[in-house]
């Protein structure tokens, strides 16, 4: 398996963790998470991302997480992807993308303010 | 590595590639320069699998790919992009339609996914508000930039270029230049360029590699190119046209093809 993805209900919203690569064959499998994601943690604040233990990321799986963002603004909530790998931020930064997310260190970080 | 080896190529008498070796390393950006019917088109095409040689190898990594036909090409070409030189791009659909078109074809990705990822593509090309119209409505730099957000929809990892500045002003050819030095630099795409650019080649190339007559005339770093002691060299380098390249490319003897044909 490419992605390995585990879900995770915190205080202030739910957290996946992404492990291996997202890319054109495994991001739908992070999209069918995604979407769970929102249904289990509908009324929640933030969704958390955790792409630490992500080495390789395509512009699908970026498109994956803009779509997630949408949704996140529907519903009025956050949506933070935590810990980018200097790959997957060269990616972000070419797609001109840094700015559009929000982007945090760690969990504990992302959940602050909300 | 893509390792070319002693590639050979004729048309009719004519050698157009004659004994071709070079190397060209992953994640870096190479030039192949050369005179017009120095063998860079046709080098091209047999790189895409779009020529087979007559004799001779190219191999992509493990992938030998000197004598893959049709279907037996997909797993290359998926990861390569081609960025044509004039472009390609299908008059009947919009920007956005032909960026995507590649996705649409070759993954199963949801729609509103393949929508973002073409908006993704354009703004990497400074184009994204022109998703709705139609090629022949934009200028020749524009529909090259569609031309190259197209060949990076799959998110290749090596482009091809096919004299990718050619026909464009100064400014728009130097945004060219530059969009291929970041592809190369953030996302670390393997670009081999085939070009008469001179300048292009020595400000962004990681090698140069330079045809005439179907062999190949020099390879190195673009100091290294510049420093060449070869007459050759640097004629091509600094396009006099007095020297041992000669602008006649028949090789016939004129008197002799007048006179008796």
């Amino acid at each position: 398996m490419k992605i390995e993805i585990v879900s995770e209900k915190t205080d202030a919203g739910y957290l996946l963790k992404l492990k291996g690569d997202v890319d054109m064959s495994s991001s739908p499998e992070v999209r069918s998470a995604l979407g769970e994601a929102f249904r289990q943690g509908k009324g929640a604040r933030a969704l958390f991302v955790d792409l630490s233990q992500v080495r390789y990321m395509d512009s699908s799986g970026i498109a994956t997480l803009v779509e997630a963002m949408q949704t996140c603004m529907k519903q009025g909530a956050r949506l933070r992807l935590i810990d980018l790998s200097p790959a997957v931020r060269d990616v972000f930064e070419m797609a001109r993308l840094s700015s559009v997310f929000d982007i945090f260190a760690s969990v504990s970080d992302a959940a602050k303010g909300l | 590595m893509i390792v070319i080896e002693d590639l050979r190529k004729n048309y009719g008498d004519r050698k157009v590639l004659d004994g071709v070796s070079f190397a060209m390393e992953r994640r870096k950006i190479t030039h192949i320069l050369g005179t017009s019917g120095g063998g860079k088109s046709t080098l091209l095409k047999v790189m895409i699998g779009a020529l087979k040689p007559d004799a001779g190898r190219i191999r992509y990594g493990d992938m030998e790919i000197t004598n893959l036909q049709g279907r037996q090409l997909d797993p290359y070409r998926k990861k390569i992009g081609m960025l044509f030189q004039h472009g390609a791009l299908i008059n009947s659909l919009t920007v956005a339609e032909n960026v995507g078109l590649p996705i649409r074809e070759h993954t199963g990705l949801d729609d509103n996914i393949v929508k973002i990822m073409v908006k993704m593509k354009l703004e990497m090309v400074g184009l994204r508000d022109f998703e709705e119209l139609y090629p022949a409505q934009l200028s020749g730099g524009m529909q090259k930039r569609v031309a190259l957000a197209r060949a990076l929809a799959l998110d290749p990892e090596l482009v091809y270029f096919d004299e990718p500045t050619s026909g464009l002003d100064p400014i728009v050819a130097s945004v060219i230049t530059k969009l291929i030095a970041d592809l190369n630099r953030l996302l670390g795409i393997t670009c081999i360029v085939v070009t008469h650019a001179v300048e292009e080649a020595m400000r962004i190339a990681d090698k140069i590699v330079i045809l005439y007559r179907g062999k190949v005339l020099a390879q190195g770093t673009p100091g290294e190119i510049r420093e060449s002691s070869d007459p050759l060299v640097q004629q091509f380098i600094t396009g006099n046209p007095d020297g041992p390249i000669s602008f006649r490319a028949s090789s016939k003897d004129y008197r002799e093809d007048l006179l008796i044909g």
